[in-house]
């Protein structure tokens, strides 16, 4: 293994961008491919590609019949729920149990304060300031739970450009047919407004916020299992 | 209001392997990286489980329960001194199993090759 290369990917994963480090096992020879820059003239592009959704490690042969051993490194996957309402209590211990990096965006000091969530998830400010700091990228998910638009829809929008793997919005159909037409005219294509899960949740008749965050959180595991689950077969 | 990224809390919970293999490199020990790229039947680690090994048998991560960790490293000892990677095989069918078998009865293959400096 390349001191480089491995340095490299260490670098990658520490700014959560998705990197493949390529081992020839016949002669040992490597290289590191990263997402945002892999080409479609790549030998084993179908192959990276397909890697970089699933995050599983494994062997592959290219076309030459030469047999390949792909490490790969995908940032863990981090959800970030804009609103630090009583569903997000519920849904931040349960997201964490089920391995995500959670982080909760709020503005209204009276609903983001220490008293309600962790220091270490908790940025008490505008979702335009925090994701200019730490933006969304593929390997996250975005579930907007405050009901305002002057809230949410800014951090809904910078989802669905980032091509964040789950995006939802909590809101009657009446509230996401208002929110579809705030969409359309900031230029927003259709593919990308459609991809919203509006209301948000699986229709598990949930009631309680601890069962709507259960059906949010089963939501977002879907959206990040089922894709890849689908590739394999 | 001055908060610690999320990531530094949840990545402290476990260890990387392939992070601590390039500070032993760094720190100017010689290295080798092992990693199961094959598994057949009930193997105890997926595919991509590292195991990372100095020259002086330390260790971290695992490649299997426990089962063939020693071998990995004594032969761990032959790639850091000769340069070269080599690919192992262990398994109820080897004949070693009776050594270093896995006790629960499946097979895997483990690329160990040494950390090298030269591009």
């Amino acid at each position: 293994m390349r001191l480089d290369l491995l340095s490299a990917l260490n670098a990658a994963r520490d700014r959560r961008e998705a990197a493949i480090l390529v081992t020839r096992l016949g002669d040992g020879s490597q290289r590191l491919v990263q997402r945002a820059g892999l080409s479609a003239g790549d030998p084993l592009f179908e192959e990276l590609e397909r890697r970089f959704r699933s995050g599983s490690s494994g062997q592959v042969t290219d076309p030459s019949g030469e047999a390949h051993f792909l490490t790969v490194s995908v940032p863990a996957p981090r959800l970030v729920v804009i609103g630090a309402v009583h569903i997000s209590q519920a849904l931040l211990p349960m997201a964490e149990i089920a391995g995500f990096d959670v982080t909760i965006i709020d503005p209204r000091t009276a609903f983001a304060s220490e008293d309600r969530f962790p220091a270490r998830v908790l940025r008490a400010d505008w979702p335009e300031d925090v994701l200019q700091a730490a933006p969304l990228d593929p390997y996250t998910a975005v579930a907007a739970v405050t009901h305002d638009p002057k809230i949410d829809d800014f951090p809904l929008m910078a989802a669905l450009n980032a091509g964040c793997f789950y995006v939802g919005a909590l809101g009657s159909r009446k509230t996401h047919a208002r929110r579809v037409e705030r969409f359309q005219a900031a230029g927003l294509s259709e593919d990308q407004i459609g991809r919203i899960r509006a209301p948000i949740g699986l229709a598990i008749g949930a009631a309680s916020p601890a069962e709507i965050a259960v059906a949010v959180l089963g939501e977002v595991i879907g959206a990040l299992r089922l894709a890849v689950a689908r590739d394999r077969t | 209001m001055e908060i610690r990224d999320s990531r530094d809390v949840s990545s402290a919970h476990h260890l990387d392997v392939l992070a601590l293999a390039e500070r032993w490199v760094r720190s100017g020990r010689r290295v080798a990286v092992a990693t199961v790229v094959e598994t057949w039947g009930s193997a105890p680690r997926p595919v991509g489980s590292h195991l990372v090994i100095d020259s002086d048998g330390n260790f971290e991560g695992s490649v299997s329960g426990g089962c063939v960790e020693g071998a990995v490293v004594s032969e761990a000892a032959d790639v850091i001194a000769s340069g070269k990677p080599q690919m192992l095989e262990f398994g109820v069918a080897d004949e070693t199993a009776w050594r270093v078998g896995l006790s629960c009865g499946g097979r895997i293959r483990v690329y160990v090759e040494p950390v090298t400096d030269a591009a």
